[in-house]
């Protein structure tokens, strides 16, 4: 189990540019290190970030082996109508994580 | 001839030492303390500061839902006990157990809730859960003073912990003593030298890409002298904290840091 933060404003004005925030606990091993031993410790990445608003795509992101461990995003979308935001994860094994918020537009 | 060699080491040291500007002693004066977050850059400070993007508060999280939940239908969960939270707890610790007579610090405190209490083995050292754990009952006590005050009980344990604390070891020769309270504020490499205070502890350093005990920390700085580190929880270690919590006291509860 993953852990997931999300910040997202739980009400916004019909237009406004709201900020999204979304953090995972994730190790990010890029595949390049080596262990106390000097065995090759195996490349563990996020490969897609992706938030759906609405089930609409609002923002997607391809990660690379040079993103941090724990990787947070912010990043902005237009607020457009109440419902929900979900947030998804996909390593490079096809394993995801999603979690969701509800925003109340008005 | 004591006089003489005397002289030779005086002499020796005021060579070796021409520059040396303050008249800073061995002992860290209390006009003096700074938690390692004055050391910091401002992004980090920032990083540590922001409740949202804080690393840290993944393990937060996480201890707080071990927190709320029982592990099994008949074992209490620890907030069926502790249902005004822990808020001071952190502050307490290491303490002397009653029934066992010894020190134990806020992860052996966690453990022995478990095995007495809620019938459940103790947590590994540095596993996920305690480190969540620990984290959880000690960010409670974010902003609150940090440090325990002497007595005559903890008297032995805390000059335990200075021992440690003041002796050199290691292929080189250092004790703790030598950088956090002599050479603070100066330059080792690319970082600076903090003075060595466990108060945002458990803590994200960057090192680690993780969430760390004081204990790991401990054993970063004894394998950094080239000295074999003590394992997790040894009870020289739980000393070193005392002392350590005697040494800081005065500043406040940061946990859960972030460190480079």
């Amino acid at each position: 189990m993953a852990g997931i933060r999300l910040a997202v404003p739980e009400t916004a004005q019909k237009g406004d540019v709201i900020e999204l925030k979304a953090l995972i606990q994730h190790p990010m091993e890029s595949g390049f290190r080596r262990g106390s031993r000097g065995e090759a410790i195996p490349r563990d990445i996020i490969t897609r970030f992706e938030c759906f608003y609405n089930q609409e795509p609002v923002f997607t992101a391809d990660f690379n082996p040079a993103i941090a461990a724990n990787p947070i995003l912010t990043f902005y979308t237009r607020a457009t109508e109440s419902g929900e935001l979900e947030f998804r994860w996909t390593d490079q094994n096809g394993e995801t994580w999603s979690d969701r918020k509800s925003i109340t537009v008005t | 001839m004591r006089i003489a060699s005397l002289c030779g080491v005086a002499l020796l040291l005021a060579a070796c030492a021409p520059s040396a500007p303050t008249s800073r002693t061995s002992e860290l004066s209390p006009s003096d303390l700074q938690s390692g977050y004055a050391f910091l850059t401002p992004e980090t400070q920032q990083l540590q500061d922001d409740p949202f993007e804080n690393p840290g508060y993944l393990w937060v999280d996480r201890g707080e839902r071990l927190f709320q939940t029982s592990a099994a239908a008949a074992t209490p969960s620890c907030a069926s006990c502790h249902t005004e939270g822990l808020s001071g707890a952190a502050s307490s610790y290491p303490a002397i157990e009653p029934s066992s007579k010894r020190l134990i610090n806020l992860e052996g405190r966690i453990n022995q809730c478990r095995t007495e209490h809620q019938e459940l083995e103790p947590l590994a050292y540095e596993s996920e859960d305690l480190l969540g754990l620990t984290a959880f009952v000690a960010n409670q006590s974010r902003g609150q003073p940090y440090g325990i005050a002497p007595s005559r009980e903890l008297q032995p344990y805390i000059e335990a912990g200075r021992t440690y604390f003041e002796t050199r070891r290691g292929m080189m020769n250092l004790s703790c003593q030598q950088c956090h309270s002599e050479t603070w504020g100066k330059a080792l490499r690319g970082d600076t030298i903090s003075q060595g205070h466990a108060n945002a502890f458990p803590a994200y350093r960057f090192e680690w890409q993780s969430l760390g005990s004081l204990h790991r920390r401990f054993r970063d700085c004894d394998t950094g002298v080239r000295a074999e580190p003590l394992p997790y929880g040894d009870e020289t270690y739980v000393a070193l904290e005392l002392y350590l919590a005697t040494r800081g006291a005065g500043l406040e509860i940061e946990t859960p840091g972030v460190r480079r």
